[in-house]
C-alpha cells in the first residue's frame, strides 16, 4: 500500500511541473499585463505578483485596438466554416454511406487524396483563384468573408467522420421513412441526421477551434484592419505597440478570453479522447 | 434494402463539397505544378513559360539547403519529443490518481489558445532581459540570444511547437491505452513486475500502431509550421529559423517570384504526400476502408 502512494506522488509531483509549464508562458504573460508604468516589467528578480497592480494597460489597448471587430470577424468565419462543413460533410457523407451509384469509388478515394495535399503548399494558387473569384476584403466585406471561409468549407477529415457516423444507424429507419412516404431528402434532413448528433457536435466543435485559429490564410488574403480576425488582430499588436510589451501582453490576453471559455464549457470534448484524431487543430 | 433514391440524389448530395474540394483543392493542386514551370518575376501579369529553370534556380540555391535542413531538424527534434514525452504523461494520467480532470484540462490549453498569442508569450519568456535569461545568468551562464541568436533561434521555435502539440497527442494515446487489457497489468503485478518493464513489456507493444500514428502527424505538422516562425522569427537571423512554408510564403507573397514558390512549394507537396501515404496504408487504413 505504501509502494502505491509512493509511486503516485511522483506522478503527481511531474504532472504538476507540467501543467505549470504548461500555463507558465500565459501567467508571466498576465503577471506582465497588470504591471503599471511605475515597475520595471526588466526587473531581476522578475515578480510575478505585481507591485504596481493596475487595469490601465487593459483598458488603453481595448481603446486603442478594436477588439469586438476582430471577435464578430472570427465569429463570422468561424460561424460561416463550421455551419458550411456540418451541411456539406453530412451531404457528402450520406450517399458515401448509404447509396450505390457509378463513381461511388472514385469519388471515394478522390476525397481521400484531399488529406494528402497540405493547405501550405497550394494556399499559392488558391489564392490566386481567390482573386479571380473576387472573394477579397478589396471588392466588399462580404466577398472578403467569403473569401476567408470558402476554401475551408469542406474536408475530408469532416466527409470521412460523417460517413462512419452515418454508416452506424441501423437500415430499419430508412425503410420505416421511406414506407412513411418521406423523399429521400426528407429521410436525410429529417431521419438521418437527428441520429447523428453527436458527430455533428464533435465535427462542430473541432472545426470552430480550427477556424478560430487559423493565421496563415486571413494573413494572406486581408487587406484591411476592420476585417482582421483575432489571431490577425492579436499579431499585429506587435507592430501597433513595438515594445509596449504591457499592451501587447494585455490585449493578447483579451484575444484568449473567448476561447478559454468555449474551451472550459466544451472541455470533455477535448480531453475525454473519444474524439481523438477527429480534426487536428 | 431497396433502393428508394433516385438516379441523381447521391450526385446532387455530393455536388455541394465536390464543387469546394474542385476548386479549392483539385485545381489548386494542379496549379501548382504549372506555376512552377512559369517564370513571374518580370511581368506578373504576364508569365513565361521557363521548363524546369525555376527548379535548378531552387537546387542552386543555399537558402534552399538551408530551409531543407532547418525543416530536416524541426522534424528531427520535435518528432521524437512529441511521440515520447506524452505517451509517458498519457501513462501517468492514465492510472487512477486523484486530480486528473484538471491536470489533462491544464496540459491541454496550449492546443487551444491561438498559436499567435502563444508565440507572443514565448517572445515574452525569450527577451533579452527576459525570464528565461534570468534563469539562465542565475546559473551563472552568459545570457542566451533565445530568437537573435542564429544557433539558438531555431530551437526556440521549436519549443514552441512542442510545447503546443505536448496536450494533443497526449489525449490521442490516453484514448488508445484504454484499449489495452487491464488483465495484463494484473499479470504483471502478480509477477511482480515494476513501473518500467510493466510498461515496455504491455503498453508499448500493444499501442505500437498509435506510436506509429502520433510520429506520421506530428511530422506533417511539423513539415507546416509558419505561424510561430512568423510571430517570432521571421525566418531570421540569417535564415537561421527559415523552414520550407515560411520560405514558400516569403517569396510568393512578399517577392513574389510565384514560380520559385511553386518550385518550393512541389517539394513541400512531394514530401508531405509521402508522409501522408505512409500513414493512410499502415497506420489509419481501417478509418478510409471503402
Amino acid at each position: 500500500m505504501k509502494g502505491i502512494k509512493f509511486k503516485n506522488l511522483y506522478a503527481h509531483i511531474i504532472l504538476i511541473i507540467v501543467s505549470l509549464l504548461s500555463i507558465f508562458p500565459f501567467i508571466w504573460l498576465i503577471s506582465t499585463s497588470l504591471k503599471g508604468s511605475s515597475e520595471n516589467i526588466f526587473a531581476y528578480p522578475p515578480e510575478i505578483i505585481p507591485t504596481d497592480f493596475t487595469w490601465a494597460n487593459y483598458i488603453g489597448v481595448w481603446d486603442k485596438v478594436d477588439f469586438i471587430g476582430y471577435f464578430v470577424n472570427s465569429m463570422i468565419v468561424a460561424g460561416g466554416t463550421v455551419i458550411l462543413n456540418l451541411i456539406l460533410s453530412a451531404m457528402a457523407g450520406y450517399p458515401l454511406a448509404r447509396m450505390e451509384f457509378r463513381g461511388k469509388k472514385i469519388t471515394f478515394f478522390a476525397v481521400l487524396a484531399t488529406i494528402m495535399i497540405p493547405f501550405q503548399a497550394i494556399m499559392l494558387p488558391v489564392y490566386l483563384i481567390t482573386l479571380k473569384l473576387h472573394l477579397v476584403d478589396s471588392v466588399n466585406n462580404l466577398a472578403g468573408f467569403i473569401g476567408l471561409i470558402m476554401p475551408f468549407a469542406v474536408n475530408a477529415f469532416g466527409i470521412f467522420l460523417m460517413r462512419q457516423a452515418f454508416l452506424g444507424v441501423p437500415k430499419e429507419m430508412e425503410e420505416a421513412a421511406i414506407v412513411d412516404g418521406c423523399n429521400v431528402w426528407q429521410v436525410f434532413w429529417k431521419v438521418l441526421l437527428p441520429m447523428v448528433k453527436p458527430s455533428l457536435a464533435v465535427l462542430a466543435i473541432f472545426t470552430f477551434i480550427g477556424s478560430w485559429g487559423e493565421f496563415l490564410w486571413p494573413s494572406i488574403v486581408l487587406t484591411k484592419e476592420s476585417m482582421y480576425t483575432l489571431p490577425v488582430g492579436v499579431n499585429n499588436l506587435q507592430g501597433m505597440f513595438s515594445s509596449n510589451w504591457r499592451f501587447i501582453a494585455a490585449g493578447s490576453i483579451l484575444s484568449t478570453i473567448p476561447i478559454l471559455i468555449f474551451f472550459l464549457c466544451m472541455q470533455r470534448y477535448f480531453i475525454s479522447g473519444e474524439n481523438e484524431g477527429a480534426v487536428k487543430g | 434494402m431497396f433502393k428508394y433514391y433516385g438516379k441523381y440524389a447521391p450526385y446532387l448530395f455530393i455536388l455541394p463539397s465536390a464543387i469546394v474540394l474542385v476548386i479549392f483543392f483539385f485545381i489548386p493542386f494542379f496549379q501548382t505544378f504549372l506555376l512552377s514551370f512559369l517564370d513571374y518575376s518580370h511581368n506578373i501579369y504576364k508569365p513565361e513559360f521557363i521548363g524546369l529553370e525555376n527548379y535548378i534556380t531552387l537546387f542552386n540555391n543555399p537558402v534552399f539547403y538551408k530551409v531543407m535542413w532547418n525543416t530536416f531538424l524541426y522534424l528531427i527534434v520535435a518528432v521524437p519529443v512529441l511521440a515520447v514525452f506524452p505517451l509517458f504523461l498519457a501513462i501517468l494520467i492514465n492510472q487512477k490518481i486523484k486530480g486528473v480532470t484538471l491536470y489533462k484540462i491544464l496540459i491541454y490549453l496550449p492546443v487551444i489558445v491561438s498559436i499567435v498569442v502563444a508565440a507572443i508569450a514565448f517572445k515574452w519568456l525569450y527577451a533579452d532581459q527576459g525570464i528565461l535569461n534570468y534563469i539562465v545568468t542565475k546559473l551563472g551562464l552568459e545570457p542566451i540570444g533565445w530568437l537573435t541568436d542564429p544557433n539558438f533561434a531555431l530551437y526556440s521555435v521549436i519549443i514552441v511547437t512542442i510545447w503546443k502539440g505536448i496536450g494533443y497527442y497526449m489525449i490521442i494515446y490516453l484514448a488508445s491505452l484504454m484499449s489495452v487489457p487491464k488483465e495484463l497489468y494484473e499479470a504483471c503485478d502478480i509477477d511482480g513486475a515494476n513501473f518500467l518493464t510493466k510498461h515496455l513489456t504491455v503498453t508499448i507493444p500493444h499501442i505500437m500502431p498509435t506510436i506509429a500514428l502520433v510520429t506520421t502527424i506530428s511530422a506533417i505538422s511539423a513539415m507546416k509550421v509558419f505561424a510561430e516562425i512568423y510571430v517570432m522569427t521571421k525566418g531570421g537571423p540569417l535564415n537561421s529559423s527559415k523552414t520550407i512554408v515560411y520560405y514558400i510564403y516569403e517569396r510568393a507573397f512578399e517577392n513574389l517570384d510565384l514560380g520559385f514558390a511553386s518550385a518550393m512549394a512541389v517539394v513541400l507537396l512531394v514530401i508531405v504526400m509521402i508522409f501522408s501515404l505512409i500513414n493512410i496504408l499502415f497506420f489509419e487504413r481501417n478509418k478510409y476502408q471503402i
